[in-house]
């Protein structure tokens, strides 16, 4: 039975396999190679160039701008997301005490969970398109609107080199948090009750719950969590693109990599270039996931 | 520059990730040869050229290119402040007429470059083009590569109105230049564009006031226009940077001669570091710091709907601008051109110079399936009949001479031909390398809102603006051009 067996696996992977050769594998194989040449991208004779590209990209300013600003969102977007995420998920699964022998979450807890996550159904061009006009730089503008009537005046917050970057990590966060809310309750439902009862028998406050039960057992779901902002902190292109001056200003201050490999490739018809950035970008990811993993091990809790 | 009719070309994720998909698709995935697949289609391509339908036509004085009357001619419109109109309803049904059996295929877009650069990679390539647009492609690289069809046959070719003339000379002096590739024609640039302050004639009169014609005068017009509450000069930072830059070098080179443009279009060894450009700077930085810093995050529909409401007096833009705000113009706002004032009291070129210049280019693919359509296209939109419809439906005067004569002119277009009249010949001409070297034209869009809205200096501007223009001479993989006038 055992060739039987094997067939029938081979029958479920050939074709997700397939199709991931072919749209995942395939794609980067050639980045590989087209970063080694000067392909403009319009012809069929690309030239071969060695490593021309890559020794290219170390005085690169734009590229390294890029490369700090990855910095700054892999430092706080993950961050401030994980925050708050976990913050509201502790409130809407446990924080309401026992009802039952259950854990519930404050009064209202189902409404909050569909509000968080409305954010995360809207299509990122429409979050864009919303927070230009949230961000407008002038009294026009929503959060600018607000605070003029308390006699504060505009806030340039995409226009200030200084916090643009900021106000593109708020948005990414905003529209991040409603996911990772939902992703840490399956966590904590996972948990099992008698670990709770025990602990608040023992006398355990919220805080004591929180910091020490939830969040040691919550640490698989965390590392997840990290790996996957960690990623989409690589990206950010569309949010960039339509919110930024002239994508990616003002002055190179929000430029990302995914933006600046766009506008390599389509308007400066360097695809070879392009190509190096993005295998650059590639190994950059790869290294973090690594990490991230390797990192962040710990011993896990069966229950 | 072509990209002014533009609108600003948002793109979504959802069409990078298509576009990402295409270029897979193209690129022929999971096959071993990779070399041959990545970059593949070129091979491909000859033999759809010589698989296609039009074996020719005869030659003769009606169809000077021997079109194959039954080749079918694939026709991409950039459907943006111009619409597309005019190519449906007056240069399609005239190649039509011309040549019944045909069918004529129309693609409207806004994103020329996401459209085709997957169907240029693989070899199948509309015949005839309208590259324009934030999206646009790049012209010299398509050149580089081959693409694009030399258009000499086009100009010599006779004019559809009078068999006597040649195509050339119907059309606008500094037309077939403006069209030039490494000194080869291979664009027709069509619509007849001028550059400057853009203003409400009525609301000036209301106030009083008459267009600045030296910076001191337009600091004084500053002054008085911020008294009345209303910003005097404005553009918008977000997407729209390079109205500025325009107007920098438009004064520059009204200091300095036209020679000035053209050596930054060849990369002149420290051309960005001349005392024109400097003063040009510097009396551009003074008139920007009138300006609201929020007009940095505004795009450029935000900032001229607010001329539109009389916010705003001064904007810099070009000829399409009425056509573009139709909508939007209340009826008693009546659009002015008034050229950049004179930076000197010994400025070379006088302040009725105006920039001028034959923009939007149009294209024939050298690998398209009909590529004698394609020229005959451009012939036809090059006639009398065609270019009176283009103004017609899309508002622009074209660069046909006098085609636009007797047609009822809206106050924008008849200032616009006063001014042609002021100037004379006193033209401040076009700066190419807006189209040759967009890394350096991307650099100048980022330091000219970096100089309007007061983070650097008009030395470092220039400073900045140099290395820009020294690494792009330095860079080896970007093919240099070179222009003489």
């Amino acid at each position: 039975m055992q060739h039987g067996r094997y067939r029938f696996i081979v029958g479920f992977l050939a074709a997700p396999v397939l199709l991931y050769v072919v749209f995942v594998i395939s794609p980067y194989v050639q980045a590989f190679y087209i970063a080694l040449t000067n392909w403009k991208g319009v012809s069929a004779n690309p030239q071969f160039i060695g490593l021309e590209n890559f020794s290219r990209l170390l005085d690169d300013e734009v590229f390294w701008a890029a490369v700090r600003h990855h910095g700054v969102l892999l430092l706080v977007m993950p961050l401030v997301t994980i925050v708050i995420a976990l913050f509201f998920s502790f409130l809407l699964n446990l924080s309401g005490g026992q009802k039952g022998g259950r854990m519930s979450g404050i009064w209202g807890s189902k409404v909050y969970r569909v509000i968080f996550f409305l954010p995360q159904v809207l299509a990122v061009a429409i979050v864009g398109v919303l927070f230009q006009t949230i961000y407008r730089p002038d009294e026009t503008g929503v959060i600018n609107g607000l605070l003029g009537k308390v006699g504060i005046d505009p806030v340039g917050w995409l226009i200030d080199p200084d916090i643009a970057l900021l106000a593109i990590i708020g948005v990414m966060v905003w529209q991040a948090v409603g996911f990772y809310v939902v992703l840490f309750s399956a966590g904590m439902s996972s948990i099992p009750k008698d670990v709770f009862e025990a602990a608040a028998l023992d006398g355990a406050g919220r805080y004591t719950l929180f910091f020490k039960i939830t969040l040691p057992l919550l640490w698989d779901t965390m590392q997840v969590a990290w790996v996957y902002l960690g990623i989409a902190a690589f990206d950010a292109f569309a949010l960039v693109q339509v919110l930024s001056v002239d994508r990616g200003g003002p002055d190179n201050s929000t430029t990302v990599l995914p933006l600046e490999i766009w506008r390599t490739a389509f308007n400066f018809s360097k695809f070879g270039y392009a190509s190096a950035m993005g295998v650059a970008l590639f190994f950059m990811t790869i290294t973090f996931a690594a990490l991230t993993l390797r990192v962040t091990r710990r011993e896990r809790i069966e229950f | 520059m072509s990209n002014s009719v533009g609108m600003p070309g948002d793109i979504t994720r959802r069409q990078m990730l298509r576009r990402i998909g295409l270029t897979a698709l193209v690129a022929g995935p999971g096959a071993g040869l990779l070399s041959a697949c990545a970059t593949g289609g070129g091979s491909g391509t000859a033999a759809t050229t010589s698989a296609a339908p039009s074996a020719g036509g005869a030659i003769s004085a009606a169809n000077p290119f021997g079109v194959a009357a039954d080749a079918p001619l694939e026709v991409v419109i950039f459907k943006g402040g111009l619409g597309d109109s005019y190519a449906t309803e007056v240069h399609e049904p005239l190649y039509k007429k011309a040549f019944p059996k045909a069918t004529v295929k129309h693609v409207a877009t806004q994103q020329i470059a996401q459209t085709l650069q997957p169907r240029f990679a693989g070899g199948d390539v509309p015949d005839m083009i309208a590259n324009s647009g934030t999206d646009l492609m790049d012209n010299g690289a398509l050149q580089q590569e081959g693409q694009l069809l030399e258009l000499t046959e086009l100009w010599d070719a006779p004019s559809i109105d009078d068999p006597a003339k040649k195509v050339r000379d119907t059309v606008a002096p500094g037309t077939v230049e403006s069209g030039l590739i490494d000194g080869k024609p291979y664009l027709m640039n069509y619509v007849f564009s001028a550059y400057g302050l853009w203003y409400d004639s009525a609301l000036f009169e209301k106030n009083g006031w008459t267009p600045p014609k030296t910076f001191e005068e337009f600091k004084a017009f500053c002054e008085k226009a911020k008294a009345a509450g209303i910003t005097p000069f404005a553009y918008a930072g977000k997407n729209a940077s390079y109205y500025a830059y325009w107007m920098i070098l438009i004064s520059a080179a009204k200091i300095e001669g036209n020679q000035l443009l053209v050596d930054i279009d060849n990369l002149a060894d420290g051309v960005w570091k001349r005392d024109s450009v400097k003063q040009s700077a510097a009396a551009w930085a003074e008139i920007g710091k009138y300006m609201d810093k929020s007009f940095e995050g505004l795009i450029h529909t935000d900032v001229q709907t607010r001329q539109n409401q009389g916010k705003i007096a001064l904007y810099p833009s070009g000829s399409w601008l009425e056509n573009e705000q139709k909508s939007q113009t209340p009826k008693e706002f009546k659009y002015a051109l008034t050229p950049t004032p004179s930076v000197t009291a010994a400025d070379k070129l006088p302040f009725e110079a105006i920039r001028a210049a034959a923009g939007e280019a149009y294209i024939v693919p050298a690998k398209a399936k009909n590529p004698k359509g394609g020229l005959e296209y451009l012939r036809i939109m090059l006639s009398r009949e065609g270019a009176r419809g283009f103004t017609e439906k899309s508002g622009n005067i074209t660069v046909v001479t006098g085609a636009a004569d007797g047609l009822d002119l809206s106050p924008g277009n008849a200032s616009l031909s006063a001014a042609q009249t002021a100037a004379g010949s006193n033209i401040v001409t076009r700066s190419d390398f807006e189209n040759w070297y967009k890394e350096l034209e991307t650099d100048l869009r980022k330091h000219t809102n970096a100089l309007m809205f007061g983070r650097i200096s008009a030395d470092e501007f220039c400073e900045k603006m140099q290395k820009a223009a020294d690494k792009t001479k330095a860079d080896s993989s970007i093919t240099k051009q070179n222009r003489t006038v």
